[in-house]
């Protein structure tokens, strides 16, 4: 099993589409940290502007932390996309090509190439979310360097400590995976259905555009089906920004105002990948190969 | 009731300047802690720098400081040293026990961005315990404050700034929040629009001189 | 060792049973039977869209029969599909191949699919026995259509299988190529003791390499039998029809008269010395057959253009 997923990582990254992802990746975190350094002060007043009202902000607001949260919200609703490019491209993308069929002539089964793919797709999902994390967080740390993490949400402000966010970053971004493994995986069901590239990315990207869409409106008839939109719960990365306040309305150190929902977004999320990659498996053994 | 010019100063507002005068500086080191509804922050720990007359400056160490907005700076000490006002009398008033003098300033100086304030001061130990404060352009707030081991010098061990908050709201475009909000925070912004910054000194460093750049 | 023996010699290595595959209404393979023995070069004769791909699909697993069955190596491929496809190598019609990679990248791939290793020095043998190895290194989307062919032939040697599927080989090559290609068959027969299945809509280039021919159209097996005897020049195949083909069959096979070809519904068709024409006739009436019609055909190679060209 390991040959075949040295196979397709070998043949992920042997393909110049491949870098299409980490480039726009790069390209538009370097773009919003370039705005941000020169005009940074003025989208951080306007998002302060309430509270300038009341409050004096002393400090680094604009630091390191607070652009990578900026640079997450931006980028984590696109970087779905770049994935579909890959993922949905998995199955179909050899069927098009016609090589699928030099594949499942080899010992190995369908089952065993499937899985390998999407373990392949996984990791290179799992890659672009480390290249994401590296350019967001990291560099912007060294760019702009650390301070409090400094968060204007909808109806409150949240001010956690320097300290305290390195922890909740990596929480978010190991619940990212499951988000964007979600997008993989529905990519990868795209693809089983499919002997060509584009309807699968396409097909994906709409699902994604589409889910979001019903996710994001207020319409009571929407909501009865909300919490089983996996686009719902692609976004509770933000739940470990959030932290429980003691009676005094001191903030808590260390700790997450609402666990159980991101343990929920979990293993929603979770449920889709196991859903939709059991399903593409089926599909593709019962599939006759007929490119 | 007479109006007492700067010349013809209340002597227990005097005499509560006097006992300020003796303090040229400080760096007082100290915890902060923010109580406003709309706000989730953590203890912090301070310092707070103050030059004769009115400089002062709080910092939190290594990180961000929710301030109320121009009111750190008219704390007792800028409020007096300026010494343009005049004072009016205000009676006696029972606050926590203690019988205090209640002593209003009007500010001479037009510059000035307070209004009027109001002095509560404990005549015998010549220590203001409260001040509430009107500014033309930060609203109303008051001081609270306890003293302990620096009330010789006047100086406060703990001080409770509480101020009105306005209402906070960022709209979900901004924030892209599209998740159920959280109902608590929702029902405190309507039910509290009272904000407080409670800072507990631990200790002070008087008269050893603080360079003007801090400020 | 017998069993060895009796594996190479008695047992067939693909055998075919009643196999039929529906797309929806179309009846793309139609209750197709043969056997291939070991050694043999088996050609799978057809024009384009007889079928001759769905059923090399079907050997490959890669398309599920809608009907019969089908062994490789006496066991059922559906069920023992990996030990099965670790001796097989196969091309299937166009060379489709990873344009971003070379040609030893692509061996280098598809070895590492293999149980046992395959060593560097016979990827580049590999290469030197399709005439690629000067092209070893450069990607595949600076290849001919030639040698895309070639290297899909690679892929399917590089692993040294005992049984070898090509379907349509010499699509795409020139003349020297189709030579070239031609020779490697002989030479993976004869020398390498190897099996081969061919698949070619020309007979030129299937009859000079196959030893057992079967001519597939519209899905039907229609011709199948030993090269030279289909070719024999004194031969002519013979077309007969009568009123009870069953039991003329058994006259036929009784008195050994030809080989047997098969029989359809237009009749049974047999390879027969013209003179031998009347004397089957008679047997037939003699036997209280009614023979409605006997119709010579010139050649194998006209029978299969006529074919062709009913189609």
């Amino acid at each position: 099993m390991w040959s075949l997923i040295q196979i397709e990582l070998y043949k992920i990254f042997r393909r110049p589409r491949t870098y299409i992802a980490f480039g726009a990746i790069a390209a538009l975190i370097v773009i919003i940290q370039f705005g941000l350094k020169i005009d940074g002060d003025t989208y951080a007043g306007f998002l302060m502007k309430d509270i300038k009202d009341t409050l004096t902000v002393d400090g680094k607001v604009l630091n390191g932390y607070l652009i990578c949260y900026i640079l997450l919200q931006l980028l984590l609703v696109h970087v779905p996309l770049l994935v579909a490019l890959i993922a949905a491209d998995m199955i179909s993308g050899e069927a098009n090509l016609g090589t699928l069929r030099l594949l499942f002539t080899t010992p190995y089964s369908r089952t065993h190439w499937v899985l390998a793919k999407f373990i392949a797709a996984s990791m290179y999902t799992i890659l672009l979310l480390i290249w994401l994390a590296f350019l967001a967080l990291f560099a912007s740390m060294w760019i702009f360097g650390t301070d409090d993490l400094f968060l204007m949400k909808s109806n409150y402000v949240v001010l956690i400590e320097q300290s305290d966010v390195l922890w909740r970053y990596i929480g978010a971004f190991v619940f990212a995976s499951f988000s964007l493994l979600t997008v993989t995986s529905l990519g990868f069901l795209m693809s089983s259905l499919s002997s060509n590239s584009v309807g699968p990315i396409v097909g994906t990207m709409s699902a994604i555009v589409f889910f979001t869409i019903l996710s994001t409106l207020n319409i009571p008839l929407f909501n009865i089906v909300k919490p089983y939109l996996f686009t719902t719960h692609m976004n509770n990365w933000k739940e470990f920004f959030d932290i429980k306040v003691n009676i005094d309305n001191e903030a808590i150190r260390g700790s997450i105002l609402n666990i159980p929902k991101i343990k929920t977004s979990i293993m929603v999320l979770t449920l889709h990948i196991i859903l939709f990659v059991t399903a593409s498996v089926i599909i593709i053994k019962k599939k006759d190969i007929l490119s | 009731m007479p109006m007492h010019s700067m010349a013809q100063t209340d002597p227990l507002i005097e005499k509560v300047s006097q006992k300020l005068a003796q303090v040229n500086d400080y760096v007082a080191e100290g915890v902060m802690k923010t109580d406003v509804s709309f706000i989730k922050a953590s203890l912090g720990k301070v310092k707070i720098y103050f030059k004769k007359p009115n400089l002062l400056k709080v910092k939190k160490e290594g990180g961000i400081s929710l301030l109320p907005r121009g009111g750190v700076s008219l704390t007792i000490n800028t409020l007096l040293n300026t010494r343009q006002y005049t004072t009016i009398p205000a009676g006696n008033q029972l606050l926590n026990g203690k019988n205090l003098t209640v002593i209003k300033l009007i500010p001479t100086d037009d510059n000035l961005d307070w209004v009027i304030s109001t002095l509560w001061i404990d005549p015998v130990e010549a220590l203001v315990y409260k001040t509430a404060t009107t500014t033309k352009e930060n609203g109303s707030y008051e001081i609270t404050m306890q003293y302990g081991e620096y009330a010789k010098q006047g100086l406060a061990s703990k001080i409770i700034f509480s101020f009105n908050t306005k209402d906070y709201k960022l709209p979900n475009g901004i924030t892209l929040e599209f998740g159920d909000e959280d109902p608590t925070a929702k029902q405190k912004v309507l039910k509290n629009k009272k904000g407080t910054i409670e800072i507990t000194y631990s200790k002070y460093t008087i008269n050893k001189g603080i360079p003007n750049n801090i400020f | 060792m017998f069993g060895v023996l009796c594996y190479k010699f008695c047992m067939a290595v693909i055998k075919v049973e009643n196999i039929s595959k529906h797309f929806g209404a179309l009846k793309a393979v139609d209750n197709l039977s043969f056997e291939v023995e070991a050694g043999q070069v088996f050609g799978f004769l057809g024009q384009n869209g007889s079928g001759k791909s769905t059923t090399i699909r079907m050997l490959l697993s890669l398309i599920h029969p809608s009907s019969g069955s089908i062994e490789l190596f006496g066991k059922s491929i559906q069920k023992n599909r990996a030990s099965i496809l670790e001796q097989v190598g196969a091309i299937i019609e166009r060379p489709d191949l990873y344009p971003y990679l070379s040609a030893t990248e692509h061996l280098q791939l598809f070895a590492k699919v293999r149980k046992q290793k395959i060593e560097a020095s016979r990827i580049i043998d590999t290469l030197t026995q399709v005439g690629l190895s000067h092209r070893a290194q450069d990607k595949v989307q600076t290849f001919s259509l030639g040698m895309k062919q070639r290297l899909g032939i690679a892929i399917a040697l590089v692993h040294n299988p005992s049984l070898i599927i090509l379907d349509e080989p010499t699509n795409g090559l020139d003349p020297q190529g189709i030579a070239d290609i031609r020779a490697l068959i002989q030479h993976l027969a004869k020398e390498e003791g190897k099996t081969i299945f061919v698949s070619s809509h020309l007979l030129s280039e299937i009859e000079q390499v196959a030893n057992q021919i079967l001519i597939i159209h519209q899905g039907k097996k229609m011709v199948e039998g030993v090269t030279k005897e289909l070719l024999d020049p004194e031969k002519r195949i013979v077309q007969i029809k009568t009123m009870d083909d069953v039991k003329a069959l058994a006259i036929i096979v009784a008195g050994g008269f030809s080989q047997y070809l098969l029989t359809r519904k237009e009749g049974i068709f047999l390879k027969l010395p013209t003179t031998a024409i009347p004397v089957l006739n008679e047997s037939l009436v003699q036997s209280g057959i009614a023979v409605l019609g006997i119709e010579t055909k010139n050649s194998l190679e006209d029978y299969f253009l006529q074919i062709t060209s009913n189609a």
